[in-house]
């Protein structure tokens, strides 16, 4: 038996058949009661959403002075948050379309819940460039259109960059992300019990019917996209490091930041998509399709992209002292041992230390284990985002202006508030939507069933 | 298996006995094979006879039946290079018309047309008219979106998306006839032949 016929066997239960994986998924919308820890998450996520609309009404009626920030550090929270949750969102196509090219087929019974994780995510991740405008009623002055004032959008900023770059992923991941499951949503409405939900899978479905001539323009749709999506992955986040590295604060004027900002990214993504498998696999018993080789695939990327992460650190910390320049260092002490040196050293046992443990195999198969770690990973990357925005900017060169930045309870509500939202259309999706690829589950056993019949 | 033999004379007269539908017309014939590779067997061996309007379905992609239906390459990787390029030429024209004529800001001396800066919302906007027009062109390629289709009157074809391997042979191909086609499909190993009526809106 060869090496890849091997590895499928892993990835699906010994006697799975089109049938079976198709009603394990299709059931969990279909037919199995609300479980009460859905129900139970699903009330959190509302309150949580109702956190993040008094802290947006708030937000218009008394403007950004609401918010801890001030001169010299005009980006607070906000930013933290928009960087934090866009990189959150990179594994999802990342999983989809990279793995995808490179023919891993572990992807296969994750991708769909990780395309959906990148969709919300950037949801949340949108709101906060909107918010901190000052004026989010303006935020359309950022699309070229031909305004009766004729004034035009200012190219050369990265502000502009930002805005192509997101809308660009937010509507490709949403196409990547429907077209894959439209084969999925054509199954739902063929096994839906009722003539409503037929219907509606119906129309959602546009009419696949599964034919031949169908699927040859889709998968090599399906391949295209996968390749357009896995440059976008690389330069949304590049564009996102590029708000900072044009600039000319001391910590931010760094030509490492691109690629340290995508690796950041993918660790915070991966991290993200095992805090969602690994309850998800409890609570649907859906263990033998989201399997221990997932996860230790997924444990193996987080290490890799936490190294590159750590590399990222030292190299900017070795930068700035080779540099000579006084300033330059005394940034770096200042994160080392200023009155934020708290938040650095957590960043360094959390992004760099205790990702340390996913070496032993042990630990990248117990799920309680990568659980926790996975939380410290996002705490780690969130206190990264806040280092890198804030720390770098409350001293800057004018020591007269040195000034501290701490959030105010609105700051936070709009965070605990967008992690209400991610929790409410997460929750939303895996009730109404099928959440694992069936047509590509199928089409494992299919490959399966060959490498039975022929014995190389 | 050799070519079906149709003289007119013989067609018209199965036609007029076979179908007894109240909207009197005969979409095709539908027929369901126990596994893929019978289905695979079928499809080639209509195609090779000289059949056209045939569909075969599957719940999942199988490249043998592409190739058993002779389909040409699809055309999908033109469209989005297409509107890749119009995408991207699009959005550059209108930078370079907007920081040279529209509205020239003189922004520390930097010149007009700083083609570096342009280059990040090109990139975007190429990626994003390619995938909108390979989504769209791949809709149009399938004849997608629509609500209904002739074969949905089968009810056994809710197997199509769950484990079905389907033939559909439909009435408008030349070497049609009712009665041939569906001796040949049982034939080929067909379990069950399905008359697919012609729906009407």
């Amino acid at each position: 038996m060869s090496r890849t016929s091997k590895t499928r066997d892993h990835l699906l239960p010994a006697d799975a058949t089109y049938e079976s994986v198709s009603d394990q998924v299709s059931r969990i919308v279909l037919r199995e009661p609300v479980p009460a820890s859905w129900k139970f998450g699903f009330l959190i996520g509302l309150i949580m959403l109702q956190i993040l609309l008094i802290g947006i009404g708030w937000l218009f009626v008394y403007g950004v002075g609401i918010w801890g920030i001030n001169i010299p550090v005009g980006w607070g929270l906000a930013i933290i948050n928009f960087v934090w949750w866009i990189g959150i969102g990179h594994a999802g196509t990342l999983i989809s379309a990279i793995l995808l090219l490179l023919h891993q087929e572990w992807r296969t019974s994750i991708n769909r819940i990780a395309e959906a994780m990148t969709l919300f995510a950037v949801a949340c991740a949108g709101l906060f460039p909107i918010l901190h405008l000052g004026r989010p009623k303006f935020f359309y002055w950022l699309v070229p259109y031909p305004a009766t004032t004729n004034m035009w959008p200012q190219f050369r900023s990265p502000l502009i960059w930002d805005f192509f770059a997101i809308s660009t992923y937010a509507t490709v991941s949403f196409v990547f992300w429907y077209l894959g499951m439209v084969p999925d949503l054509a199954t739902m409405r063929d096994r839906a019990h009722s003539r409503i939900v037929a219907r509606i899978y119906g129309v959602l479905a546009l009419g696949w019917r599964n034919s031949a001539r169908h699927w040859h323009h889709y998968q090599k749709l399906y391949l295209i996209l996968a390749g357009l999506a896995t440059p976008l992955v690389v330069s949304v986040h590049t564009t996102v490091s590029w708000d900072f590295s044009v600039g000319i604060v001391s910590a931010w004027h760094s030509t490492v930041f691109p690629p340290y900002f995508v690796g950041g990214a993918i660790f915070s993504g991966f991290a993200m998509v095992l805090l969602i498998t690994i309850p998800l696999r409890r609570i649907y018993h859906v263990k033998d399709l989201i399997t221990e080789k997932h996860l230790d695939a997924m444990a193996k990327i987080m290490l890799a992209s936490g190294m590159v992460v750590s590399y990222g650190y030292l190299m900017d910390a070795y930068v700035a002292w080779y540099r000579n320049e006084p300033f330059d260092s005394y940034i770096y002490t200042d994160r080392f041992s200023g009155p934020y040196d708290y938040c650095y050293w957590g960043l360094v046992i959390c992004n760099c230390i205790i990702p340390q443990a996913l070496w032993f195999p042990h630990v990248r198969r117990n799920t309680w284990l990568l659980f926790t770690i996975s939380i410290f990973i996002q705490i780690g990357m969130w206190l990264e985002r806040f280092i890198i925005i804030s720390l770098s900017l409350h001293r800057d060169h004018l020591p007269s202006d040195w000034s501290m930045y701490y959030p105010t309870i609105w700051d936070w509500a709009l965070l605990i508030g967008t992690a209400g939202l991610f929790l409410v259309l997460m929750l939303l999706f895996l009730r109404l939507l099928p959440s694992i690829s069936m047509s590509e589950m199928r089409e494992l056993v299919h490959q399966k069933g060959d490498s039975h019949h022929d014995p190389s | 298996m050799t070519p079906p033999e149709h003289n007119e004379q013989k067609r018209t007269v199965n036609v007029s006995t076979q179908i007894q539908h109240d909207a009197g017309q005969l979409f095709g014939l539908l027929a369901q094979f126990p596994s893929e590779q019978e289905l695979i067997a079928a499809t080639q061996n209509f195609s090779e006879s000289g059949y056209r309007s045939l569909d075969a379905f599957s719940p999942f992609p199988l490249e043998e039946l592409s190739e058993a239906l002779q389909l040409k390459r699809s055309r999908v990787a033109p469209i989005v290079f297409a509107g890749g390029l119009i995408g991207g030429v699009s959005i550059y024209a209108l930078e370079y018309w907007i920081n040279l004529f529209a509205y020239p800001l003189n922004v520390g001396g930097r010149p007009l047309h700083s083609w570096i800066s342009f280059i990040p919302p090109t990139f975007e906007c190429t990626v994003l008219l390619g995938s909108l027009a390979g989504a769209c062109g791949m809709l149009w390629l399938c004849g997608l979106p629509r609500l209904n289709h002739p074969v949905f009157e089968v009810d056994a074809f809710q197997r199509a998306s769950t484990d079905g391997w389907f033939l559909c042979i439909q009435a408008e191909d030349d070497h049609f006839d009712p009665q041939i086609s569906r001796q040949l499909l049982f034939s080929c190993g067909a379990r069950e032949v399905w008359d697919v009526p012609e729906i009407k809106y």
